[in-house]
């Protein structure tokens, strides 16, 4: 069953278009990977399917629910949200009270209380500097930040946007583990990457977006054995 | 020294009006200009209740409720359509609510001058210095909001929702913040405040005028930029200290250049930090 559903998404800067009109879907319990260059629309999408950004034309439906237009503070209650592009955690907060509005959504203290215990256990170094403000940490710790507040609303639908920019091959080892983690314990993916390599050997399926159309789709081994997705994507 | 306790307490008195600034400046990107004609509308709403039932408390309530209802209404109905328009859009727009509370005031108070006298306090002596009751009551109550206010956005998960929309309004959304919702709440909390501010002014100076809101507006506008607009003790700092200079440079030979010499203030603090004693450069979002 389809948990998310888009369908002739076209998404508009100004005059410029950015989505020409792309479908795709995520089905419960998968992982699906978006890859493309920079500047492909892999942020402009994520955005869309969040309310961020309002499409000109197109269907988004979630849950089986059409959220197209939808404030996207309604989406994330529906149970998805979004790690974006660049972590964006809030600087002038601490580790703590970032993964307190993680889980806005929450009424349950006690529950919240529980799911901090359990983001320190999977991100130690989390817990070492939970009074830390987060503008105070490095790169890899406001990913793991990033990753963790956005599980503390424990999304049924998780959407990644590049979450390895930047990070130490070490590092991007480890968020894919999480990745793989948060997938084991239930969440569907959506993963978007630049670099495919690591994201098309978990993913189940993924799509390849060019210049704001998807040219090519297939399951992830697929795609890893195409010559044509080698050259392009994964470094010959 | 009952000057340095004067400049204080309109130190407080440009604090608490600040703070709206710079809060809705922090939270809704946008400077509202009519925030010193709330402060005019409060002091009418006393006005209005003192002739009617001469009760101050009440008088005091009803200006604090009038208050935080038309800064709820005026963001609704002037500024939330303009979400995402141009900055100069909403800046012209505020200026024109700004005209249309002063004239709605004149309709219907007229333009002359009225007295309005919440409670009479008199003075008392410290050491040779005459200490006036109003600017001590003046210094406590601005002080005993300024905590409440910190504590309620440190403290509470509706002020935390507040610090994170101020820093990055779509990480907030994705949270499941209603950020629409938020900059609600804040223009409501500033327009109390601005309510509170109202209050102190006229128990220093019993009477008001439809145009009454537009130098404290202006002055506390001053002081937000000073302390670094959009940060909240930065409101406190530049508030307490035009206050200070203000009433400290009245009482020296310099007096009829006070309102220069603020200005000159601020644009020295300006070309040393542009951002303003506590700002903090806004990182340019991709
Ligand atoms: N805020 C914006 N205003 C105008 N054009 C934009 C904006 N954001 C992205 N674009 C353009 O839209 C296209 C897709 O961008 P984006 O979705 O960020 O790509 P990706 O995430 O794949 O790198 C690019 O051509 C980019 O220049
Ligand atoms: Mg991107």
């Amino acid at each position: 069953m389809a948990l998310l559903e888009v369908k002739d998404l076209q998404v508009f800067y100004g005059v410029i278009q950015a989505i020409k009109g792309i479908s795709f879907e995520v089905n419960q319990g998968e992982i699906v990977t978006l890859i493309g260059a920079n500047g492909a629309g892999k942020t402009t999408t994520m955005q869309s399917i969040m309310g961020l950004i309002k499409p000109r034309d197109g269907s988004i439906v979630y849950d089986g629910k059409n959220i197209t237009g939808m404030p996207t503070h309604k989406i994330v209650e529906m149970g998805m949200t979004q790690v974006p592009e660049g972590r964006r955690v809030f600087s002038e907060l601490t580790v703590y009270e970032n993964l307190l509005m993680g889980a806005y959504t929450e009424k349950d203290r006690s529950r919240i209380k529980e799911d901090i215990e359990e983001i320190y256990t999977i991100f130690p170094r989390l817990g070492e500097r939970k009074s830390q403000v987060a503008g105070t940490l490095s790169g890899g710790e406001q990913q793991m930040l990033a990753m963790g507040r956005a599980i503390m609303s424990h999304p049924k639908l998780l959407m990644l946007d590049e979450p390895s920019m930047g990070l130490s091959p070490a590092l991007v080892d480890q968020v894919f583990e999480i990745i793989k983690h948060f997938h084991n314990t239930g969440t569907t993916i959506l993963l978007v990457e630049q670099n495919a390599n690591k994201s098309l050997a978990i993913s189940d399926r993924a799509y390849v977006l060019e210049n704001g159309r998807i040219t090519v789709t297939g399951t992830g081994k697929e795609l890893m054995a195409s010559e044509e997705i080698r050259k392009a994507y994964l470094g010959g | 020294m009952s000057t340095l306790i004067d400049g204080l307490s309109l130190g407080s008195v440009y604090a608490l009006i600040a703070l709206g600034y710079t809060m809705v400046y922090g939270i809704a990107k946008m400077l509202n200009f009519a925030h010193g004609d709330i402060i005019m509308v409060g002091s009418y709403a006393i006005f209005t209740t003192m002739s009617l039932c001469g009760f101050p408390l009440v008088a005091i309530l009803v200006a604090v409720v009038v208050c935080t209802l038309l800064g709820i209404a005026i963001e609704k109905v002037a500024y939330k359509p303009l979400r995402g328009a141009s900055p100069l859009a909403v800046l012209i727009t505020a200026i024109g609510v700004s005209y249309l509370l002063q004239g709605i005031a004149q309709l219907i108070y007229g333009s002359t001058s009225k007295p309005v006298t919440i409670i009479n306090m008199g003075n008392f002596q410290i050491g040779n210095s005459t200490v006036r009751v109003s600017s001590i009551v003046t210094l406590v109550v601005g002080a005993i909001l300024m905590v409440i206010l910190t504590l309620f956005i440190n403290m509470t998960k509706t002020g935390r929702a507040m610090i994170a929309v101020s820093e990055d309004r779509g990480a907030a959304e994705l949270m499941g913040i209603n950020v629409n919702k938020i900059i609600s709440i804040t223009f409501a909390i500033g327009s109390a405040l601005a309510a509170a501010a109202s209050v102190c002014y006229l128990f220093q100076i019993p009477s008001t005028m439809p145009t009454l809101g537009a130098m404290p507006g202006i002055k506390a506008f001053t002081a937000a930029v000073i302390g670094g607009i959009g940060s909240i003790p930065g409101a406190v700092i530049g508030g307490v200290l035009l206050g200070v200079i203000e009433n400290v440079c009245k009482s020296t030979p310099l007096s009829p250049f006070t309102t220069a010499i603020e200005f000159g203030l601020l644009i020295v603090i300006l070309l040393v930090k542009p951002t303003g004693i506590l700002g903090k450069k806004r990182r340019e979002k991709v």
